[in-house]
């Protein structure tokens, strides 16, 4: 496997502008002769299809969904993060990029961080210009809030739905370009491999999910959105379709997986309250701006929260880290919150979860205030729980978030197939082992909008052959292939549910690959994913048939990939004999509890080769070299 | 807790359907609507026959993809929520709940509660955005706007597009809908340029996907899970008819 990660050479602040000036340009003319493939609606999807086709290139579009307003990226609560320094508080391009290197713990490739901090401006700009209502001062300025992991304020905000309200804006940009038939749009469809010709990818196979039928579509290079793999652990905050299958069945095809285990647990969420549970919902971390994190100091405390005097109390987080306190990064806040709970001092059900607090807030502040900063955060935590947290303080405890691994992508963001692109969670490239908040929605729309319509140009110009045909022989054995795994699952008819076996795949995975991991733990864990995947393919049911809607047979699909994935997770935990961001092996911490980095054996970024069903794969490494950053040890006390 | 559930069962587009009655018993008050009908899902499946087909996708109330009638109600009995942040709490032990698609002509029914709501797409191509290309805006703060103004937008943006407005309207009018976007885009000085022509093509293409039209019953304010107001309807009545004096839809 080939990893040429096309860094440009010169000081860092020029690289990308250099870069671009050395990019080859399709003459405008000829770009409504190219047809480019997007899989995925979210922010990078929906941002780059719009983009692409604003520049001429004809863009076919698939999602899921049954519209393109649904992407998961809809989802996101707190913000957008943009070095406007608009606040006056020392903010900067540079600051943006360091604080993102730092938050991912010295596992990202600083060009690409650096050129999402440059672009970071440009969004908010373009999202302002596309109608987002943004959050304003009385002055009619962009306000602006803080996240964990930075001391400036530069998080951009729509109240608590600052995805939905960015979303909203790309799949605008998005309809404008289906209304003028620049962009064919697929919804209800979705991607089931993906065709290679010449080693290139220039195609895929999808299944319409209604009336079950098989296509292949052929373009000039294909471009996946898909967004991140957390449903593998079955309860997470990701939506329910959400699904790994189309950035997996690439990698099938031969693109590099890069650092599978760096997977993101979120500090704050709703806790787990029954077995029967299917989701798990996220409060946005903004609330930590105002909220504190407290248990009690006593193991076995019985007193409800309002009865525990402050003297009885342990704000672990400002506690263990005055100088964030309790806007330290997540994983950090996550790892902290599982320690004071494996000590005994959890709250809650099977005292799994702690306390944020607004009653201090809410004095400094006024109801009403809280009220106008987090009243929808707050409606729905009302609407889980039953619960006021005006009055009496939250339950939360760290659930499965964002996926920071994903398909390995170069500095133009193309995979190590050629004409195979990969944007925003689908890829690998900017957070390192560790996201900070606010920097998922800005990744999504840097790429889609920013970096994509630029670098894609410089691979298609040099595409002189015409697109391959649908009826090529190496399409035609991809349909047949897609064909007959639907087959087979269909004809397997043995007793236990596809869910039984999300369930079970999501166990194994909490347990030994959530938060804290070590060597026997992942190696039991590969085994036992083996053992489940055999049975899955001999003993799952899928009911119903092919040839009409049938949701059992899409998740029968998903849970297949996710049984093989899960495997590649461990592998990856395994032999990253470490402990960086979101990954801790036990093997590998401090006395305290903190990450212990190892970076003589582990500045790489490890990029996983496929060969072939139950064969081991093969870990490659792209070395991260740093120029402008010296590696040093993260600290937020 | 223990239910009964009628649920509307439905082959396909083509078909009729009918009511079948299902068991969903040891329900925790917890435990949400579609929590319920997944656990019914995995008996069914278990028992050989085919699970209810229901739309969901995020279930924490913003992506707006499910879509449940529930007890006559479209997304049930609870003030804004949608159909996913329905919990059992909410119904009397032993209650039998009645559970279908959202009927409107312009949602065919795809398969049991599963219905086709592309014709929302449509009414935004047409017309549901601002034309600025990526790379053409200018300084976000170039352009302030009052905070009320934009907290206001924000209320109408807050759509997410579910079509219970259409469901619970027995003209199946889509001007809730509509009117949440051209208020919000309306609101805005971005907006200004577009706003007699957005207004026009959305309403053209609105009547055009079979669509009624608004005869103020409320039904729709009633049941939208984020709380779009009717007076947004009468923005968009007084755009439309300012646009319609001020000049023509172009003919394409
Ligand atoms: S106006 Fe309300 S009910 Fe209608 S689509 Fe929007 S959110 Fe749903
Ligand atoms: S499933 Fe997303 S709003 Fe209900």
């Amino acid at each position: 496997m080939k990893l040429d990660p096309k860094i440009p050479s010169g000081p860092l602040e020029k690289k990308w502008d250099s870069h671009r000036m050395n990019l080859k340009l399709v003459n405008p003319a000829n770009k409504r002769k190219y047809k480019v493939i997007v899989v995925g609606s979210g922010l990078g999807g929906g941002a780059a299809s719009a983009s692409l086709a604003e520049l001429g290139y004809n863009v076919k579009c698939f999602c899921f969904q049954d519209s393109p307003r649904r992407a998961h990226s809809i989802a996101a609560q707190g913000g957008i993060n943009a070095a406007k320094n608009y606040q006056n508080d020392g903010d900067s391009i540079k600051r943006l990029f360091y604080d993102t290197i730092k938050g991912g713990d010295f596992r990202a490739r600083e060009a690409n961080v650096y050129r999402l901090a440059q672009v970071s401006i440009n969004i908010i700009d373009q999202c302002a210009a596309q109608g987002v209502p943004f959050g304003r001062e009385y002055g009619g300025l962009l306000a602006n809030r803080s996240f964990g992991g930075s001391q400036v304020s530069r998080t951009f905000y729509s109240r608590g739905a600052t995805g939905q309200q960015l979303l909203i804006g790309a799949y605008s940009a998005l309809s404008r370009q289906i209304g003028l038939g620049k962009v064919q749009m697929f919804p209800r469809t979705e991607m089931l491999d993906l065709i290679l010709v010449d080693g290139h990818a220039k195609g895929i196979v999808t299944r319409n999910l209604v009336t079950g039928k098989i296509e292949t579509h052929m373009a000039d290079a294909v471009i996946l959105g898909t967004g991140g793999y957390g449903n593998v652990f079955y309860l997470s905050t990701y939506a329910r379709g959400s699904n790994a299958t189309a950035i997996w069945r690439a990698h099938k095809k031969g693109a590099g997986f890069a650092n599978p285990c760096f997977t993101q647990i979120h500090p704050t969420c709703i806790p787990v309250s029954g077995d029967y549970q299917s989701k798990l919902t996220l409060m946005s971390e903004s609330l930590r701006n105002d909220g504190r994190c407290w248990v009690p100091k006593a193991v076995g405390e019985k007193r409800a929260a309002h009865e525990i005097p402050e003297t009885d109390r342990d704000y672990f987080l400002e506690r263990m880290y005055p100088s964030y306190g309790n806007l330290a990064p997540r994983d950090i806040a996550s790892r902290a919150a599982k320690r004071v709970c494996d000590e005994g001092r959890g709250v809650g059900p099977g005292g799994l979860g702690v306390y944020l607090d607004f009653a201090e807030a809410i004095q400094r502040l006024g109801e009403k205030t809280v009220r106008e900063r987090y009243s929808n955060l707050f409606d729905m935590y009302h609407e889980i729980t039953g619960e006021n947290a005006y009055q009496q303080p939250m339950r939360i405890y760290p659930a499965i978030h964002y996926t920071m691994g994903g398909l390995w992508v170069d500095y133009n963001l193309m995979s190590n197939i050629p004409g195979l692109f990969v944007l925003g969670e689908a890829n690998f490239s900017d957070h390192g082992a560790n996201r900070l908040g606010a920097s998922a929605l800005m990744q999504g729309l840097a790429d889609g909008y920013f970096v994509i319509p630029y670098t894609i140009g410089d691979y298609l110009a040099n595409q002189k052959q015409k697109t391959p045909a649908t009826d090529c022989p190496e399409a035609q054995a991809a349909e047949k292939a897609v064909r007959e795994e639907i087959k087979q699952l269909l004809s397997i008819n043995g007793t236990k549910t596809i869910n039984e076996y999300h369930k079970e795949l999501g166990k194994i995975l909490w347990d030994h690959c959530g938060m804290a991991r070590n060597k026997t733990g992942l190696t039991k864990a590969i085994s036992l994913i083996q053992a489940l995947r055999e049975d899955f393919w001999k003993n799952v049911k899928v009911p119903g048939d092919s040839n009409n809607l049938n949701q059992s047979l899409e998740k029968a699909g998903r849970v297949a990939d996710f049984l093989e994935l899960g495997e590649l997770l461990c592998r990856d935990a395994l032999e990253r004999e470490e402990s960086c961001g979101c990954h801790l092996r036990e093997e590998y911490q401090t006395e305290e509890g903190e990450c212990q980095r190892n970076d003589e054996k582990f500045a790489h970024a490890a990029v996983w080769e496929y060969k072939g069903k139950n064969q081991i794969p093969v870990r490659h490494t792209e070395q991260l070299t740093y120029e402008e950053i010296h590696l040093t040890t993260r600290s937020y006390k | 807790m223990n239910f009964k559930l009628k649920v509307w069962r439905q082959a396909d587009h083509t078909s009729s359907g009918s009511f079948e009655t299902y068991e969903a018993n040891n329900v925790n008050a917890n435990q949400s609507f579609m929590e319920v009908l997944d656990v019914v899902n995995d008996d069914l499946t278990k028992a050989g026959k085919e699970p209810i087909a229901f739309d969901h996708d995020c279930r924490e109330g913003i992506c707006g993809t499910c879509s449940c009638v529930i007890n006559g109600e479209p997304h049930g009995p609870e003030d804004k929520v949608t159909s996913c942040q329905v919990y059992m709490r909410s119904f009397q032990d032993g209650e039998t709940i009645t559970v279908e698609p959202f009927r409107a002509k312009p949602f065919p029914i795809l398969k049991d509660l599963v219905t086709d709501r592309s014709a929302f797409d449509k009414i935004i191509q047409a017309g549901g955005f601002i034309s600025v290309n990526t790379g053409q805006a200018p300084d976000a703060n170039a352009l302030p706007i009052g905070r009320e103004t934009a907290e206001l937008a924000f209320d109408a943006a807050h759509c997410i597009g579910c079509g219970a407005c259409v469901a619970a309207c027995k003209n199946s009018s889509a001007m809730l809908f509509v009117s949440a976007k051209v208020t919000h885009l309306g609101l805005l000085p971005q907006g200004q340029p577009e706003r007699n022509r957005r207004s026009l093509k959305m309403v053209e293409v609105m009547d055009a996907q079979g669509f009624g039209g608004c005869t103020n019953t409320g039904a729709c304010e009633a049941v939208c899970p984020k709380g779009i107001p009717l007076e947004f309807i009468s923005r968009l009545n007084r755009d439309y008819i300012t646009a319609s004096l001020m000049e023509r839809p172009e003919s394409e």
